[in-house]
């Protein structure tokens, strides 16, 4: 224990390994404290540092060095130093950048919510709720790009990209060759084949897990319901590819799509293989392990179940039984 | 007449070769520092003579140098940043251009210093001329046996490389540089680490302006300390100043840091006064970046004094009422242009060469651009001069690199130093498209100092 | 986006080749890579611009991705993506060449040569386009000219019309 560093944020100290950025040592101590992260991934090398909404002040430098940062700086890409204090909501200075970041990042994005597959999930609409203005003082046409299909399995809406580069680290780093990336530059740069090409590999799917908004998206899933309608369900199989453990979204009875299992930050526990996530969508494909834990803030818990079975009073109250009829029948479904 | 340094013999006909740079005096330097001093005392020089980085930062040379990091068995790397893009600024290539040998001896000597025996000279593509220049006098000097393996039998061995750039103003940052010279897009890289930890291919490299490096050549041939008493104060040696703009002699001229703005813009020495009989109006006194200022903040501190060609005199007042030296970009406007449209203009810069990586320079430039172009146009509004601040205010600070500030610093300035032009655009839309505001009140005496 | 069957293939000359291989020997071991935008700028010296073809054919010498090329060219101002006259004007259009009258010059090439910017002329020869700063502000207006990169310096209509007309008798 005595070679863990001591971190200070927003007055809630932490002890953590030498070299944890300021935002993992605040996703150690967890709730409200710690940054938003649009662009950082902790499991993608290299990523992080571009969208500015996880900037913290640093008020602190270290216990050695205690001067303060002159600027605010990225908590993704940003190293603690014993005895630094930082301070994130309870800096009046970070929670302006950070409404200045966000009402950058939606300058350009579209106000096509509610016909997006991201809706429910998706980090931009998060970071908007909470620091959003209600109107835009953007008065521009904002910049649009055709609708691609990079395969028959991934959607791109460019119009809905905030260029985090997520999929271009995981194209590097997941699959065995990238055949997208990043072109153009300023806010011309788009994400892109250059050349018409399917992104395809075995992979490839993991693309539309890492990105926050809904710029890739899973065409077996498009349109087929909200997902805030959908089940998530954990599951597994025995797949040659991956490790085969995956989160089931169930409507009904029907699979409507098949994703990694996120933790509380969006972030995949493990990359799946393409067949897992497009060719499996049938219950006996799966060992059903249990429902998914979702974030009670999440909207995705909007009519949610915690339990497979209805609650013992509900079990014990004839009157109620027979008003929870539709969910008993979905349980013994499963 | 100012001592010259890097300039002295830029008129002897040929001395962009080897043979006439070499007898007017030239590679003395590389001899001196060679064959009678280690690398730690040329570190050692370069640190008494106060030098400070001129490509912009002002960030003192040797300090830079003396952080390089030296691990066992890595190469360090000495990389020359010839991306010369800044709006106003086109002094490296003049000395590129006419006396080539004096970059390439820095070059020797700096790489002797940091013990770096492979360094390239980053030159924007767009200076192709430059670059031929450039390989050749390598090559003269190379033949010379002043490059190449064991040069003047000390033992040190040394190549020089040329490397295109593609056109890309970012590349100036010395982070984007590397990844450029990578091969890779140029985007600024996420610090720390910083090159003198991790630079060019993961290793330990200092990357130095094309005139901070020749002037290290002064530096070992007179002595750190000798070049330390021209100048005033922090602000040391000899600056090139590229002089633009309504002017009656643009061109570079190498100055004393120390030299009084008025005498600058006004002695025949220099700029010659301005161009056509008409009144000084304002300067953008370090390249496009730095604040914009008024004819009298220009020529006079807040309290009357004389500002000075130096890099804390131009920063007196802070952003309040001053600005900054920068990379010594002096572009003058006379009492015909428009803040409006000179400001709009730049900003359009900045959206075109945002490399897109973080989100409030992406988007934040083009949305001041867009701002600036309406209100240019006669489209403007009263609430967008607010909104520009706000927004220039969002995207200082809070980028990965130093174009998010560069950006916002002069839409910012114009409207802190000419809010008055930019409100008679809103008002008098019509009459804007067809004339200037004028001088206006931008060159009276200062009356009281403004608060900061 | 690009469709494929716009793709023609290329081939480069052994000289070129060469060319190539003496630009790789300017990096360590492993970091060829680094000869990306020296060896660009050879390909567009010899077609003019950067077909996909050409540019497929750059990331095989250099044995990278494709779209490690595509991403390049892309970010870079000077690379052309499309087919361009044989001359192409390119003209500073930044503040302190805007001072001293840029902009006309700009207004004054386009009706010289009846086409739009970005537009090449029906001869094939000329195409004209503003660019960011080209560090000549002292000698503004300027123009350069690719791919040696030719300056013209101090533009007037007159020097303009001298300029043109040298480049037709070329």
């Amino acid at each position: 224990m005595s070679d863990k560093i001591k971190v200070t944020i927003d007055g809630i100290p932490v002890e953590v390994e030498p070299g944890t950025s300021i935002l993992n040592a605040a996703r150690q101590i967890g709730g409200d404290i710690v940054p938003p992260a649009m662009c950082y991934y902790s499991k993608l090398e290299g990523s992080g540092g571009k969208c500015r909404t996880c900037l913290v002040k640093v008020s602190k430098g270290s216990e050695k060095d205690p001067r303060p940062m002159p600027k605010l700086v990225a908590s993704c890409r940003t190293t603690v130093m014993d005895g630094m204090e930082v301070q994130n909501i309870t800096s009046p200075e970070v929670i302006e950048a950070r409404k200045g970041v966000v009402e950058m990042l939606l300058i350009n994005h579209p106000l096509d919510c509610p016909i997006c597959d991201q809706a429910g999930e998706c980090h931009l609409q998060d970071l908007s709720y909470e620091h959003g203005a209600a109107t835009t003082r953007y008065e521009f046409d904002r910049r649009t790009f055709d609708r691609v299909d990079i395969g028959d399995k991934i959607q791109l809406h460019m119009n809905r990209c905030i260029l985090c580069y997520r999929c271009v680290f995981t194209a590097d780093q997941i699959t065995n060759n990238r055949v997208h990336g990043v072109l153009g530059r300023g806010d011309h740069a788009e994400i892109s084949t250059y050349i018409e090409k399917a992104i395809d590999n075995d992979f490839s799917g993991n693309v539309i897990d890492v990105c926050p908004v809904g710029a890739l998206t899973d065409k077996t899933f498009r349109f087929k319901n909200r997902v805030w309608f959908t089940k998530p369900v954990e599951a597994h199989r025995d797949c040659p590819t991956c490790s085969g453990k995956v989160t089931l979204w169930y409507k009904g009875e029907e699979v409507l799509r098949v994703t990694a299992r996120k933790d509380v930050y969006g972030e995949v526990e493990e990359f799946i293989c393409n067949t897992c996530r497009f060719d499996k969508k049938s219950t006996n494909d799966w060992v059903i392990e249990g429902p998914r834990q979702v974030s009670r803030q999440s909207v995705i818990n909007a009519n949610h179940y915690d339990t497979l079975q209805p609650l013992p009073v509900i079990k014990k109250n004839p009157e109620l039984m027979q008003a929870n009829k539709e969910q008993f029948e979905r349980a013994t479904k499963f | 007449m100012g001592r010259k340094l890097l300039l002295e013999h830029i008129n002897v006909p040929g001395i962009n070769t080897f043979q006439v740079y070499k007898e007017k005096g030239g590679y003395r330097a590389v001899e001196k520092a060679l064959k009678t001093m280690s690398s730690d005392d040329v570190v050692e020089e370069v640190k008494k003579s106060g030098l400070r980085g001129r490509g912009g930062a002002g960030f003192p040379t040797g300090m830079k140098w003396s952080f390089l990091a030296k691990p066992e068995g890595v190469p360090r790397y000495l990389v020359c940043n010839a991306d010369e893009s800044e709006p106003g600024t086109f002094k490296d290539r003049y000395l590129m251009t006419h006396i080539p040998h004096a970059l390439i001896e820095g070059m020797i000597v700096g790489s002797y210093a940091l013990g770096a025996n492979t360094s390239y000279i980053y030159v924007r593509g767009e200076m192709m001329p430059q670059i031929r220049i450039l390989e050749k006098a390598i090559a003269e000097a190379k033949a010379a046996g002043y490059l190449g393996k064991n040069i003047l039998g000390s033992g040190y061995d040394l190549e020089i490389y040329v490397q295109p750039g593609g056109g890309a103003y970012i590349c100036g940052e010395e982070t984007a540089l590397l990844e450029s010279l990578e091969g890779k897009r140029g985007n600024p890289r996420i610090k720390p680490p910083f090159p003198a930890i991790a630079g060019l291919y993961g290793c330990p490299t200092v990357v130095n302006n094309v005139e901070s490096i020749a002037a290290t050549v002064p530096i070992v041939n007179e002595g750190g300390e000798e070049y330390a008493k021209i100048g005033i104060g922090r602000s040391t040696g000899t600056k090139l100043i590229s002089a633009s703009g309504n002017i009656n002699k643009p061109g570079v001229y190498e100055i004393e840091l120390g030299l009084s703005v008025e005498d600058f813009i006004y002695s025949d020495e220099y700029c010659g006064g301005i161009a056509n009989g008409k009144r000084l109006k304002a300067v953008v006194a370090g390249g496009s970046s730095v604040p914009i200022l008024p004819a009298n903040l220009i020529l006079n501190l807040a309290n009357g004094d004389k500002r000075l060609m130096s890099y804390e005199s131009l920063s007196e007042g802070g952003f309040a009422t001053g600005t900054m030296l920068g990379s010594g970009g002096f572009v003058v406007l006379d009492e015909d242009q428009c803040i409006v449209r000179n400001t709009w203009n730049f900003s359009r810069f900045y959206h075109h060469e945002s490399c897109g990586q973080c989100s409030p320079c992406r988007e934040g430039t083009g949305w001041m651009e867009k701002v600036l172009h309406r209100i240019e146009y006669g489209h403007g509004k009263m609430s967008d001069i607010d909104l520009l601040v706000d927004v220039s205010k969002k995207i200082e600070g809070n980028t990965i690199c130093p174009l998010g500030d560069a950006a916002a610093w002069p839409v910012a300035s114009a409207i802190r130093h000419f809010r008055d032009e930019f409100e008679w655009h809103v008002k008098e839309p019509k009459l804007a498209l067809e004339r200037n505001y004028g001088l206006a009140r931008y060159a009276d005496p200062i009356e009281i100092a403004e608060e900061a | 986006m690009l469709r494929v069957e716009e793709v023609q293939a290329v081939e480069f000359s052994s000289a070129l080749i060469s060319k190539f291989d003496e630009i790789v020997s300017r990096y360590p071991e492993g970091r060829s890579k680094s000869a990306l935008l020296p060896i660009l700028h050879e390909v567009q010296a010899v077609y003019g611009w950067l077909s996909s073809a050409a540019m497929d054919k750059v990331a095989e010498y250099l044995n990278i991705q494709p779209i490690e090329v595509y991403e390049v060219a892309t970010f870079y101002t000077m690379f052309f993506l499309k087919p361009q006259g044989k001359y192409v004007l390119e003209v500073c259009r930044t503040g302190p060449c805007c001072l001293v009258g840029a902009e006309k010059i700009m207004d004054y090439i386009g009706e010289k040569l009846g086409v739009k910017e970005g537009e090449v002329t029906a001869d094939g020869l000329f195409s004209y386009r503003g660019v960011e700063c080209l560090a000549a502000c002292g000698y503004a207006p300027v123009l350069q000219i690719g791919p040696e990169y030719t300056f013209y310096e101090n533009l007037t209509p007159e020097s303009v019309d001298q300029l043109i007309e040298d480049l037709k008798d070329k």
